[in-house]
């Protein structure tokens, strides 16, 4: 197994028992773009926030491995993991009006991280800054630098946030449906921004998506969940010309497609929910839940 | 591509200035009252009793705003009663203050453990009547400045760890935070630095209500005689005082009684402004 995080029968509960987690686990290998697909509630928010130990307080790993390069998280102290997750990985959120602190300027929230955890100097840290803001097309860096959150675009904002998750050259990006809360003028620009600072970068990308087209854009390989378990994980081309698994295929024709996007779509049907429950159910039984 | 939302900049409203004009005239008064008080406040006159404020037909000159059934001066009395009252608001306001946003801010960010104490302890406080409770403390206290403060910061750090502690909570669910953390903060780091100044608009909010809140509680105390001294001039003395000779010398309960409710209004017209002065989203 080669990969820059491997995830390994992961699984997550909620303090008061139910799993949300069901044994879990994935690979990203590294420059490489991974998809997470599956529904709303599937649980792929949760698998990022696992990864960067932000679950929920309600929410607790009860069990797998989270090795991020070459180190299982899950080994480390808490202090000790928040800085090599620091080190080395980042956030794009799903919110750009959440995700920015509304009380401080544009330009520490950037620098912070390169000042905290790489030790740059103030000076060095903001002009790699304004770097970071040309490179992801903002205009006027300097003066947005000086902004509060609240006096710029939806757009803008997410922008900001890819500069700032690139900032510190992380190995790891999360980005966890980074384009849902735009309007869709802006979507394609913002999606089209991430692939091509995560290739000029190398950076490798677990891409949280419910948008099988979003996928077929941007992704290498690619996991589908259902109920907060992998049902299928393949290979792009693999998938999208043979899907194995039956929700794997009526996911895929409820999509439309970017070739033929008004072509018939079909809802999935209540056969392969009942057949992917009778999996999910078999999996709890045999873990004895 | 930068809009014009930042342009906006809303004029300093006029309760910003009439409230701080007027919490500004007090806290100079307080601070210069030997200097500028006309009379001493204490002392009696029996022949000048009940003489009316200056621009009524029988004034007294030199007793601008009359003096009461003991002769003393209305002016002078209410000067020296607004240290008293300042004292009091700006101490238990900030102790208040200090107390229950540091309670209400663990409590809604870590929550967990800490919440489930804090959060319990406020319930069973706040079960309390209020009024009685403070009663029965400086009964067992003794009267005086510091029992005064000590009660009222035992009955209102409650409000502050409530409010405070839903915002905390408001806040910390918001990506940011979790951005934060993931860029290597600690968690009381993250309280401290991203937090805390999202909720600092309501704290400065709650802080000047309180010290208006503190005036009134010092205000009823005194007018229960269970404040400081007897002998040392405070508008509820004042006013409960006044109230047994309204019909033969009015302005003695209604002097002391403008400058209580002017001054408990302005309190809390500066939170509110301030409010929205503090907040970046408003501002
Ligand atoms: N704080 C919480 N307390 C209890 N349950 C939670 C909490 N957060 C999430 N869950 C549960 O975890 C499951 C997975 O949620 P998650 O946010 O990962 O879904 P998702 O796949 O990201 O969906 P979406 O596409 O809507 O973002 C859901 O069923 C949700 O009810
Ligand atoms: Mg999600």
């Amino acid at each position: 197994m080669s990969g820059y995080l491997i995830i390994r029968n992961l699984t997550v509960r909620l303090r008061s028992g139910p799993v949300i987690l069901r044994s879990v686990s994935l690979n990203v290998a590294a420059g490489q773009v991974h998809g997470l697909v599956g529904e709303s509630g599937a649980g792929k928010s949760m698998i990022g926030k696992a990864v960067l130990g932000t679950l929920p307080r309600a929410l607790q790993i009860t069990g797998g491995e989270i090795w991020l390069d070459g180190v299982d998280l899950l080994s480390l102290s808490a202090a000790e993991r928040r800085r090599r997750i620091g080190a080395t990985a980042a956030l794009i959120p799903q919110d750009p009006l959440t995700a920015l602190n509304p009380s401080k300027r544009i330009g520490p929230q950037i620098t912070r991280r390169l000042i905290d955890i790489l030790g740059w100097t103030k000076q060095a840290a903001e002009a790699r800054a304004l770097e970071l803001l040309d490179e992801v097309q903002i205009p006027n860096a300097a003066r947005v630098m000086r902004s509060y959150p609240h006096e710029l675009s939806g757009g803008m904002r997410q922008r900001i946030l890819i500069a700032s998750a690139f900032a510190a050259e992380p190995k790891l990006i999360i980005a966890d449906e980074p384009t849902t809360a735009l309007d869709v003028t802006v979507q394609k620009q913002i999606l089209r921004l991430i692939a091509q600072m995560q290739a000029r970068h190398g950076t490798a990308l677990l891409f949280v998506t419910h948008d099988l087209g979003v996928v077929s854009k941007v992704c290498d390989t690619l996991s589908v969940l259902y109920a907060g378990k992998v049902v299928e994980e393949a290979r792009m081309q693999r998938f999208f010309m043979r899907p194995i698994h039956s929700y794997s295929r009526a996911l895929l024709s409820a999509t439309p497609s970017y070739e033929d996007p008004l072509g018939s779509l079909t809802p999935v049907s209540d056969t392969v929910i009942e057949e992917v429950e009778a999996e999910v159910r078999w999996h709890d039984a045999r873990a004895g839940t | 591509m930068r809009d014009a939302r930042g342009d906006i900049r809303r004029p300093i409203g006029l309760r910003l200035w009439l409230s701080g004009g007027w919490l500004t005239l007090l806290a100079l008064g307080a601070l210069f009252t030997p200097w500028i008080a006309p009379k001493d406040p204490l002392m009696q006159d029996l022949f000048l009793g009940r003489m009316p404020p200056f621009w009524v037909q029988g004034a007294e000159p030199g007793y601008l705003l009359g003096t009461d059934s003991l002769g003393r001066d209305v002016l002078s009395r209410i000067l020296y009663g607004t240290r008293l009252a300042l004292i009091v608001a700006l101490v238990a306001g900030t102790l208040t203050c200090v107390i229950g946003a540091t309670l209400g801010l663990i409590a809604g960010y870590y929550r967990g453990w800490p919440d489930r104490i804090i959060s319990r302890f406020v319930d069973i406080w706040m079960a309390f009547p209020p009024v009685l409770f403070a009663i029965l403390l400086i009964a067992v206290l003794g009267p005086g400045l510091i029992s005064i403060i000590i009660a009222i910061v035992v009955i209102d750090w409650t409000r502050f760890a409530r409010v405070i502690r839903a915002e905390a909570m408001t806040q910390g669910a918001m990506d940011y935070v979790a951005s934060a953390q993931v860029a290597g903060r600690t968690r009381f780091g993250t309280m401290l630095t991203e937090i805390l100044p999202n909720v600092l608009p309501t704290i400065v909010a709650l802080l000047t209500l309180e010290m208006g809140i503190a005036v009134i509680v010092e205000a009823i105390l005194s007018f229960v005689n269970l404040s400081i001294s007897t002998d040392s001039p405070t508008w509820g003395g004042m006013i409960a005082e006044g109230r047994t000779s309204v019909h033969q010398a009015w302005w003695v309960l209604v002097f002391p009684l403008i400058t209580l409710f002017l001054t408990v209004l302005s309190f809390s017209q500066l939170g509110e402004g301030l409010k929205d002065r503090f907040d970046p989203v408003l501002r």
